[in-house]
């Protein structure tokens, strides 16, 4: 007897699911973090923003219609250096004063397949906006999912290391940004 | 009627002398650099002079490998032996710094996060992990072992000159090029 339970159960898992998703939209910024790295002298550094905000909506049904805002606090930065954690915050490099924050703007999510996306968007820094193009992965356990992606900008594309900076001789111009965010989800109707 | 000088062997003075040269480029340029403000020049000063010190590292192994394997000319009978020994006594520490120094500078920057790579190709592992606390602490040992390296190249080169000019049992021409070599 194929039972009448399980009928019941899978019928009411299908009712679920199409008036239940999951859509996730609560970063959890603490769990989460934006890093880069970067080559001085060809010695390769680490460095993060522990400062930042997101709101992000995703559903993974309806992936095109996702959603992300990310905004740094660029003078929270930590470079690897305290003597360059001063630097950078200066007019030479983000001009954090007239320029306090950096925002990434989604402007699409493409499905690569699996678990695999390609996040565009618009990123501004120091008030320079370009086009960048992340491959992402996206991993969940629940309702906690995590955004894990990365991307490589050239900082003189944004003027970040002006004047005597641009020499790309001592700091390199490719700067690797890697994000990792945790976002949960809420179920919501359809 | 004098008899001829004994030198030390060619390597061993062509290994002298060039590590001597790469210290009094890699000192004072330590000095100067850490007082700069954060600029290129600074991050390639400090670039050069950590390779300048590995360099002295790499050289002072091939150097404690020849010293080993090759017995050195003695000193002139016309040393007394308590000088002797002390002479012994001074280039052992000073071969004790050509590794303590360099070392003590990698192990410095690999706890201020900053990894050695060598003429910017070659990485060198991280002897120790990022810790600022070390960091600080290394950053003294390095100093003050190059203090007393500066210290003890004052006496070598100070007994160098007593021994030409007041005691004329010129010890000099053993460690310069030229003539026959043991």
């Amino acid at each position: 007897m194929i039972s009448l339970t399980r009928i019941l159960f899978f019928s009411s898992l299908l009712i679920c699911n199409q008036v239940f998703a999951l859509e996730f939209n609560q970063v959890q910024t603490s769990e989460s973090s934006v890093t880069f790295g970067y080559k001085q002298m060809n010695v390769p550094l680490e460095g993060k923003f522990s400062k930042f905000a997101a709101q992000l909506t995703f559903d993974p049904a309806k992936a095109a219609n996702a959603q992300a805002r990310l905004d740094i606090e660029v003078a929270s930065i930590d470079t690897g250096s305290a003597e360059g954690d001063d630097a950078v915050v200066g007019k030479l490099w983000f001009n954090a004063k007239s320029f306090p924050k950096a925002s990434f703007v989604s402007t699409g999510l493409k499905g690569l397949g699996g678990n695999r996306y390609e996040a565009a968007g618009k990123l501004t820094i120091k008030g320079k906006t370009q086009d960048v193009v992340a491959p992402v992965t996206f991993q969940t356990n629940g309702t906690r999912g995590v955004f894990d992606g990365g991307f490589t900008i050239k900082r003189l594309d944004y003027t970040i290391g002006e004047g005597e900076w641009t020499d790309l001789g001592t700091v390199a111009n490719e700067i690797q940004i890697k994000f990792h965010i945790v976002v949960n989800a809420t179920p919501v109707k359809k | 009627m004098s008899t001829p000088v004994e030198r030390y062997s060619n390597t061993a003075i062509a290994l002298h002398w060039l590590i001597a040269l790469l210290i009094f480029v890699a000192f004072p340029l330590g000095l100067y650099m850490s007082d700069l403000q954060l600029s290129p020049t600074k991050l390639q000063l400090f670039s050069y002079h950590k390779w300048i010190g590995i360099t002295v590292l790499v050289l002072a192994v091939i150097r404690l490998i020849w010293r080993v394997t090759h017995t050195p000319p003695a000193l002139p009978d016309s040393i007394a032996k308590l000088q002797q020994i002390a002479s012994n006594i001074v280039h052992g520490v000073l071969y004790v710094l050509l590794f303590a120094v360099p070392v003590s500078g990698w192990l410095m920057s690999s706890a201020k996060g900053f990894k050695t790579v060598l003429f910017g190709i070659l990485p060198l592992p991280d002897l120790v992990g990022k810790d600022k606390e070390l960091g600080k602490l290394l950053e003294l040992v390095h100093q003050s072992l190059n203090y007393i390296l500066l210290l003890l190249v004052v006496l070598h080169v100070a007994a160098l000159i007593k021994h030409r000019f007041i005691d004329h049992d010129d010890i000099l021409p053993r460690m310069l090029p030229g003539g026959s070599s043991k």
